[in-house]
């Protein structure tokens, strides 16, 4: 059985204002393994949102099935800890209560939190900056509590939307490096949204490439060069080179059928 | 959290141009006393109608300390007089914040209060609470109910207006992060939504803050035979202009005070705000 099942899902927004409907996800089947690192691959309002907030529970799809942990998904839970693209943190807790707050929930004791939080202020190497509150932090600081946040709850998966695109670019390879250390650590399952061909193969060992609008899986590609990944190295390139194929292949169809 | 600026010492240059900020600042307000001072004394009007600055000091020193009962029978009451006022002003505005939060939180978060409570209270908004003084004669009696329940009026609505404001523009992520958390539907409202609006909320507080001293001391001098407004307009009622003046700087005075004590808990609830350093915004 797949950590996640994806089952004809189909997505339609009615825009009620301009009176039609608009068809955003087309029967998406998708089978995530457990311990996988799955990319969503895609164009910008390709929809790779939407699915990823349906497995979350944020949004129901119109028709087809959804499957985590084999339980169909109904509701927002804390078996899926979910990354947010901007850290939304509660700006009024400092880090390490951010960190816990699913402990809080719970009913857990002050010094039991902070001690079950710690673990995870020191996986994502943010040790002393734990008291500090999200307005003192910097953008790839707080989205690493976001990150301690999610894996906290110890869920059956994390969903990851564009968490490092706000990012300069030396802070987004740092954070990919170290998503991808606590990965191979402690073996959970990642769904990872993104836009750029490049962040999906130096994270994913599995890539599915999506269409434009109408969102479609076009291929779901395995990807298992060995880690570190060297991006300058040829079987890197030769990846990248047959996906960017397939996007290209799908612009040209787009392009001729229009 | 204190900022490196504060810890520098202060250097000869620097205290110049604070002290300098500090002249600027109290420029206006001496010479407008200086002028208003010299009419007075010049004649030109006779002093029942204009009191100098000195002769309504020498008033409100009586009212506070009696020294020489230049203000008859007030003469050392000040105390008395304020703090029923103060009474009716923390009574109104307890009861407004409470209701007003509750109200507006309801409001807020739910479709159903809203479409079942709204209109109604959006109804009775626009009515100046002033005009209520008949009813609340008739329905309180001359006392301090009709004057609570006045000042509860004009500080309910800005609370009200606030919250469901606050309640509204929560960032739709903090709900959805707290759902993923597991949070129950009152979690969400105690741990997500009411810190989130607290901002807000307390803008409402401060606005409502100011809107109680001044209904108290409306309701005062039509309903009530004590307090700040009752001794401005039993002195009009007398020409004892010298002390309508002390009663005015008195209030205003006290709602100053009032403001900064609510500045000061604000400070102490929202300090997750205040405590953004430089670096912090994006580094």
């Amino acid at each position: 059985m797949a950590a996640i099942e994806l089952r004809n899902i189909v997505k339609v927004f009615s825009d009620k204002r301009r009176g039609r409907d608009l068809l955003t996800l087309d029967n998406i089947n998708l089978d995530i393994e457990a311990n996988d690192f799955v990319c969503l691959l895609g164009p910008s309002g390709c929809g790779k949102s939407t699915l990823l907030n349906i497995v979350a529970g944020f949004e129901q799809a119109t028709s087809g099935r959804t499957l985590v942990g084999g339980r169909q998904v109904e509701r927002p839970g804390s078996d899926r800890g979910v990354v947010f693209q901007q850290p939304t943190l509660m700006p009024w807790l400092t880090a390490i209560d951010n960190v816990a707050f699913h402990l809080k929930l719970k009913g857990v004791s002050k010094a039991e939190r902070h001690h079950r939080a710690m673990e995870f202020i020191d996986l994502v190497g943010l040790r002393g900056f734990e008291h500090h509150h999200p307005s003192e932090l910097s953008g790839g600081m707080n989205q690493r509590v976001g990150i301690a946040r999610a894996l906290l709850m110890n869920p059956s998966v994390i969903l990851m939307d564009e968490p490092f695109a706000a990012l300069d670019a030396q802070t987004k390879l740092e954070m990919q490096e170290e998503l991808v250390a606590i990965w191979q650590k402690r073996r959970c399952t990642i769904v990872f949204v993104t836009h750029s061909v490049d962040e999906a193969l130096v994270l994913g060992n599995k890539i599915a490439v999506m269409t434009k609008r109408p969102g479609r899986i076009r291929d779901a590609v395995n990807f298992d060069l060995p880690r570190p990944r060297d991006i300058t190295s040829p079987e890197f390139n030769d990846a990248k080179r047959h996906i960017l194929a397939l996007i290209r292949e799908e612009s040209t169809r787009l392009a001729q059928a229009s | 959290m204190t900022s490196a600026i504060d810890v520098l010492p202060a250097k000869p240059a620097f205290r110049l141009a604070r002290a300098r900020q500090g002249l600027e600042r109290v420029v206006v307000p001496a010479l407008l006393i200086a002028a208003w001072e010299a009419v007075a004394r010049s004649g030109m009007l006779p002093p029942a109608l204009l009191p100098a600055p000195s002769a309504v000091l020498h008033a409100l020193g009586d009212w506070v300390f009696g020294f020489d009962e230049t203000t008859q029978t007030y003469s050392g009451h000040w105390l008395r007089d304020a703090l029923a006022s103060a009474l009716r002003v923390f009574g109104g505005f307890a009861l407004a914040s409470v209701l007003g939060i509750l109200a507006g939180v309801a409001i807020g978060w739910s479709r159903l209060f809203e479409k079942t409570l709204e209109p109604t209270l959006q109804m009775l908004r626009p009515i100046p609470p002033v005009s209520w003084i008949p009813l609340a004669i008739i329905w309180f009696g001359i006392a301090d109910k009709p004057a609570i329940f006045l000042v509860f009026l004009g500080a309910f609505f800005p609370v009200l207006m606030n919250s469901i404001h606050g309640v509204k523009t929560v960032d739709h992520n903090l709900v959805r992060a707290g759902a993923m958390m597991g949070a129950s539907e009152r979690q969400m409202l105690t741990d997500i939504v009411l810190p989130a609006a607290l901002p807000s909320i307390f803008a409402g507080l401060r606005i409502a803050v100011g809107s109680a001293w001044m209904l108290t001391v409306t309701a005062e001098m039509v309903a009530v035979k004590s307090g700040l407004g009752y001794v401005l307009w039993d002195s009009y009622y007398f020409l004892r202009y010298d002390i309508v003046l002390a009663a005015m700087i008195s209030i205003g005075l006290l709602g100053y005070l009032s403001d900064l004590g609510l500045k000061a808990i604000m400070a102490r609830a929202l300090r997750w705000q205040t405590t953004t350093t430089v670096q912090g915004r994006n580094g």
